[in-house]
C-alpha cells in the first residue's frame, strides 16, 4: 500500500473539517506527554530513561491519532462501563508504535487505505464522512474466516485485526475495561476452591480423598510443625 | 588496566546471590565466617515499593505489561534476559542455545516458578538404569537430610504420596485444584497419568514470624512483598543480615577472574565494578562460585595462569562440558465447557495447583528419560494481549470471526478463561559433546571473553517431545477441548524447545569421584583447586524430570556444612 502520495493530492481540498474535528476527540501528542510520570511500575533506572525516551518520540500526527481515536470509537463504542477514551487506548496504541517499531508501517498503511476508500467512494476522509458511511468502508474488512492463515489474508483485513487487537486489549487491560470484563483478583484474599456453584453446574467435585490433604484455611496462621514423619501435626 | 586492592580479608568469597549463592551466605555467615558477596547486579529487595511490581495492574504500565523490556512482561521480577545490552554471547555453527540471566540480588529465584522438587533415589543412578550418561557420587540418602532441612527452612508446599522416586518431604498443606485443574484431574486419569498436589516454595501456612503468608495474588513471577514465596534476598540473604552475619552485599560487582597464587591456590576474586568501570580484587581463604552453570564455567575458563592454563581447575578438560537443559514442549486447548464462565477469583498462588510426575517406565518406550506435566490456565489477570484475536475460537462453532461493535463485547466475555496449556518438562541426557566455551574473538563491554554454545538435541530428546505432544492430544480429546494449533511434527522437532528455554541450565562442572571424569567433588569442591567450591547447578551430573532448584540449594547447604567442618580443621 504506497498510496500516501496520491491520498495528498486527492485530499487537499477535504482539510478543513478534519482539523476541527481533532478538539471534538481530544487525543494529541500534548496529551499523550503529559502522562509521563504517573506509571509508577517498579522500574529500573535503565527501564524508566527507555520508557522516557519513548514518551518524548512523536509517532502518529495528531490527524492520524484523531482517525484513530474513531475507528476505535467504532470497534467498541462507549458503553456504561466506559469509552476508549477512559481507557486511553490510543495513547496506548501511540506507545506500542514506538515499543515495538514492526507496528508503524502497517498501522500508518492502513489509515492511508482507509483514507483512500473514503475519498473513492464519499470524495472526503474517513473522518469526516457519517458514522454510516464509516461502516460501509468497514464491513468489507471486518470479518475473517478464522480457518485461515492471518498472514495469507489481505493487508487490510491484516491491519484491521491488529487494530481490533489493540482496541480490544487497551480496553480491557484498562481499569474500566477490567471492571467491565469482571475480573475478581490480583488482590489480597484466601482462595479455598471452586465456589460450589460453580462445581455444580460442572459436575465437577473434589475427590473425598483428597480433601483432607488441602489447606485448612482456618489454621493457615498457626505455626506449621510436623512428627518426624513429615505429617504436620498444627 | 590497573586493579585496585583492598586490604579487607575475608573467609569467603560467595559469588553470585541465588539460589545457591543464597544458601552458602546463610550457612556459611551463620557459622561465624567472614563473608562477602559479590552480585553482578543491582541490589533488590521484593518489599521496596520502588522495585515492586506485586499488585501493580496492566494500566499502570504504558505498556499495559508488555513483553518488550522485560522478556516474561513488565511486571516479572528478573532484571535480565535472554540478551543483555553490552553482554552477548555467541554460538558455534547451527547451535541455538538461548541463556537467560537475571542480574540482581537473588538472581533468577525472584521470578522462578517456585516448582520444589526433591530429585528421587533413581534420579542419581542414571547410568545404572540406562546406561546412559552418568551416576552421581552421591545417592538420594546423603542429600535427603539436606532435602529435609531446606524443606523446614524455606516451606514447600505438597502432599504425602509415596511414589519411590518423587519422594516426599516435610510439606505445607497445597491449596484445591483450580476448574480447569479439575477438568485436568479427569482426563488425565482417564488416560492412566497421574495427577497430584503440587509442590511449591509457597508458604501456605506460617512457618516463621520473619515470613508472611500467601495471600493468592498468583504474583509469585513478580516476588512477594510479604515474603510469602522463596526467593533467595527475602528467605536467605536478609535473614542471615538479621541474625547478625558478617556479610559484606557488593553489588552491582561483575567478577572476570579467581585470583590464585603460585601454589595455584584461589586468593580471591577479581571484578567490575559496574558503576565506576574500574576492576577490584577481593581476597578470601575459600572461594564459592555461584554465579549459575554457564556464569560460573565462565568465569572458571578465563581465569588461567601458569598453574592452571587450561582454565582454572580445568585438568579434565570438562569445565562447560555435560552443559544440558530440561526438555519442554507445549500445548493450548481450547474447553467449549468454559465459555459463559461465571467469574469469581480464582488466582491462587503463582503456579500450578495440580501437576503429573513422570508416570511410565522408560524401559517400554523408545526414549530414556522422563518428564513431568505442568498445566496451566483460568481466569488470569487481563494485561497486553488479552483480548487479542478476540473471537477466533468461533471457529469451533463454525462461525466467522472479527466484526466490532458491541459484540466483542460480549466475546471477551465468552472467551475469557475458556483455556488451558500443559507443559512437559523433561529430562535431557547429559552429553559431553554439548558445551559452552570461551569465543575466542569475542569480548563484552567490560572487556571480559564471552560464552560460546555448542549444543544439539539427539533422538532421545525428540522422542520424548513427541511423547509429550501425543500425551497432550489424548488429555484434549479426553476433555471435550480443542487444540489451539496443529500438532507439531518431526519438521520442528515435535515442537521441541530450544536449548536453554527452560532455564534449568546443568552440568558445566558435574562432580564425580574420579577427577578425570569430573570437575567438583561430592562436597562440590574442585579436584584442582581445594579451596574453590561451584555451588549453583554446575555440579549436577544429571538433570532429572525435575526443576533444579531445590537439589542446588540442598547440595549448597550439604557443601557449606563441609566448608565449616574444613575451617574448624583449619584446613583453609
Amino acid at each position: 500500500m504506497k498510496r500516501r502520495d496520491s491520498i495528498k493530492t486527492i485530499t487537499l481540498g477535504a482539510i478543513g473539517a478534519s482539523y476541527l474535528l481533532n478538539g471534538c476527540y481530544g487525543v494529541t501528542q500534548e496529551k499523550i506527554k503529559r502522562s509521563l510520570t504517573r506509571y509508577q511500575y517498579g522500574r529500573t533506572p535503565q527501564e524508566k530513561l527507555y520508557d522516557d525516551k519513548l514518551f518524548n518520540q512523536e509517532f502518529f500526527t495528531d490527524e492520524e491519532l484523531t482517525t484513530l481515536n474513531k475507528l476505535c470509537n467504532l470497534i467498541l463504542p462507549p458503553n456504561d462501563y466506559g469509552s476508549i477514551e477512559e481507557a486511553e487506548v490510543v495513547q496506548l496504541i501511540e506507545f506500542m508504535a514506538k515499543d515495538i517499531p514492526s507496528y508503524q508501517k502497517p498501522l500508518r498503511d492502513g489509515i492511508d487505505w482507509i483514507n483512500e476508500q473514503s475519498e473513492l467512494n464519499f470524495n472526503q476522509k474517513f473522518i469526516d464522512i457519517s458514522e454510516n458511511s464509516q461502516k460501509q468502508i468497514i464491513d468489507k474488512i471486518a470479518y475473517y474466516d478464522p480457518n485461515l492463515d492471518m498472514n495469507d489474508l489481505p493487508d487490510e483485513v491484516q491491519w484491521f485485526n491488529l487494530l481490533r487487537n489493540l482496541t480490544l486489549t487497551g480496553y480491557f487491560t484498562s481499569e474500566v475495561g477490567i471492571k467491565e470484563l469482571g475480573y475478581k483478583g490480583n488482590s489480597p484474599n484466601v482462595w479455598d476452591g471452586v465456589p460450589q456453584e460453580v462445581l455444580d453446574d460442572h459436575g465437577l467435585s473434589y475427590d473425598e480423598e483428597w480433601l483432607s490433604k488441602f489447606v485448612d484455611q482456618s489454621k493457615r496462621l498457626d505455626t506449621a510443625k510436623w512428627d518426624e514423619d513429615g505429617n504436620l501435626i498444627s | 588496566m590497573e586493579i585496585k586492592k583492598t586490604s579487607k580479608q575475608y573467609d569467603v568469597i560467595i559469588v553470585g546471590s541465588g539460589a545457591g549463592g543464597g544458601m552458602a551466605t546463610k550457612v556459611l555467615s551463620e557459622a561465624g565466617l567472614k563473608v562477602a558477596v559479590v552480585e553482578s547486579g543491582p541490589y533488590y529487595d521484593p518489599a521496596n515499593p520502588e522495585q515492586m511490581t506485586q499488585l501493580k495492574w496492566a494500566w499502570q504500565s504504558p505498556r499495559r505489561g508488555a513483553g518488550t523490556t522485560r522478556p516474561f512482561g513488565d511486571f516479572d521480577q528478573a532484571y535480565g534476559g535472554w540478551d543483555i545490552e553490552g553482554e552477548p554471547y555467541t554460538q558455534k555453527d547451527d547451535t541455538n542455545f538461548r541463556w537467560f540471566r537475571s542480574r540482581m540480588l537473588g538472581g533468577r529465584t525472584n521470578h522462578w516458578g517456585r516448582i520444589s522438587l526433591r530429585f528421587g533415589p533413581n534420579d542419581f543412578k542414571k547410568k545404572s538404569i540406562d546406561g546412559l550418561g552418568e551416576d552421581w557420587p552421591i545417592t538420594y540418602d546423603d542429600l535427603k537430610p539436606y532435602y529435609d532441612k531446606v524443606d523446614k527452612l524455606i516451606g514447600v508446599f505438597g502432599t504425602k504420596e509415596n511414589l519411590y522416586n518423587e519422594p516426599d518431604g516435610f510439606f505445607l498443606p497445597p491449596p484445591k485444584p483450580r476448574l480447569h485443574e479439575l477438568y485436568y484431574i479427569k482426563a488425565a486419569k482417564k488416560a492412566d497419568i497421574k495427577v497430584i498436589p503440587s509442590r511449591l516454595s509457597v508458604i501456605t501456612k506460617r512457618i516463621n514470624n520473619d515470613r508472611g503468608v500467601c495471600f493468592y495474588c498468583n504474583g509469585c513471577a513478580r516476588s512477594c512483598n510479604v515474603y510469602a514465596d522463596f526467593s533467595s534476598g527475602s528467605c536467605l540473604i536478609f535473614p542471615a543480615q538479621n541474625a547478625g552475619g558478617q556479610i559484606d552485599l557488593y553489588v552491582n560487582s561483575m567478577v572476570r577472574t579467581v585470583e590464585t597464587n603460585s601454589e595455584g591456590k584461589a586468593t580471591g576474586v577479581s571484578y567490575i565494578n559496574k558503576d565506576d568501570g574500574n576492576e577490584y580484587k577481593l581476597n578470601g581463604k575459600v572461594v564459592v562460585l555461584a554465579a549459575s552453570a554457564c556464569s560460573s564455567a565462565r568465569i572458571l575458563l578465563n581465569s588461567k595462569s601458569k598453574q592452571h592454563p587450561n582454565g582454572l581447575g580445568n585438568s579434565s578438560d570438562l569445565v562447560g562440558k555435560y552443559l544440558h537443559d530440561s526438555t519442554g514442549g507445549d500445548m493450548m486447548a481450547f474447553l467449549p465447557q468454559l465459555t459463559n464462565r461465571k467469574i469469581y477469583n480464582e488466582d491462587g498462588v503463582g503456579g500450578m495447583h495440580v501437576y503429573s510426575p513422570w508416570w511410565l517406565d522408560n524401559k517400554k518406550l523408545d526414549f530414556p528419560r522422563g518428564y513431568h506435566i505442568e498445566v496451566w490456565g483460568g481466569m488470569g489477570a487481563p494485561t497486553y494481549g488479552t483480548g487479542f484475536n478476540v473471537n477466533h475460537f468461533n471457529k469451533f462453532f463454525g462461525l466467522k470471526a472479527g466484526g466490532y461493535g458491541d459484540v466483542l463485547r460480549s466475546d471477551m466475555k465468552k472467551y475469557y478463561g475458556s483455556t488451558i496449556g500443559f507443559s512437559g518438562r523433561g529430562e535431557s541426557v547429559a552429553m559431553k559433546s554439548n558445551y559452552c566455551e570461551i569465543d575466542p574473538n569475542k569480548v563484552d563491554k567490560y572487556g571480559v571473553p564471552v560464552l560460546r554454545f555448542n549444543y544439539k538435541w539427539t533422538d532421545y530428546e525428540i522422542k520424548q517431545a513427541k511423547h509429550m505432544q501425543d500425551t497432550f492430544e489424548e488429555i484434549i480429546h479426553n476433555m471435550g477441548g480443542q487444540p489451539l494449533w496443529n500438532k507439531p511434527g518431526i519438521e520442528s522437532n515435535y515442537g521441541l524447545t530450544k536449548p536453554g528455554e527452560i532455564i534449568h541450565e546443568v552440568g558445566t562442572t558435574r562432580m564425580g569421584k574420579n577427577p578425570k571424569e569430573s570437575v567438583v567433588d561430592q562436597f562440590e569442591r574442585m579436584h584442582d583447586v581445594d579451596n574453590v567450591f561451584v555451588v549453583d547447578a554446575g555440579p549436577f551430573v544429571s538433570q532429572a524430570d525435575k526443576n533444579p532448584t531445590w537439589t542446588i540449594m540442598a547440595l549448597a547447604w550439604r557443601a557449606s556444612d563441609h566448608i565449616v567442618s574444613e575451617f574448624k580443621k583449619q584446613n583453609f
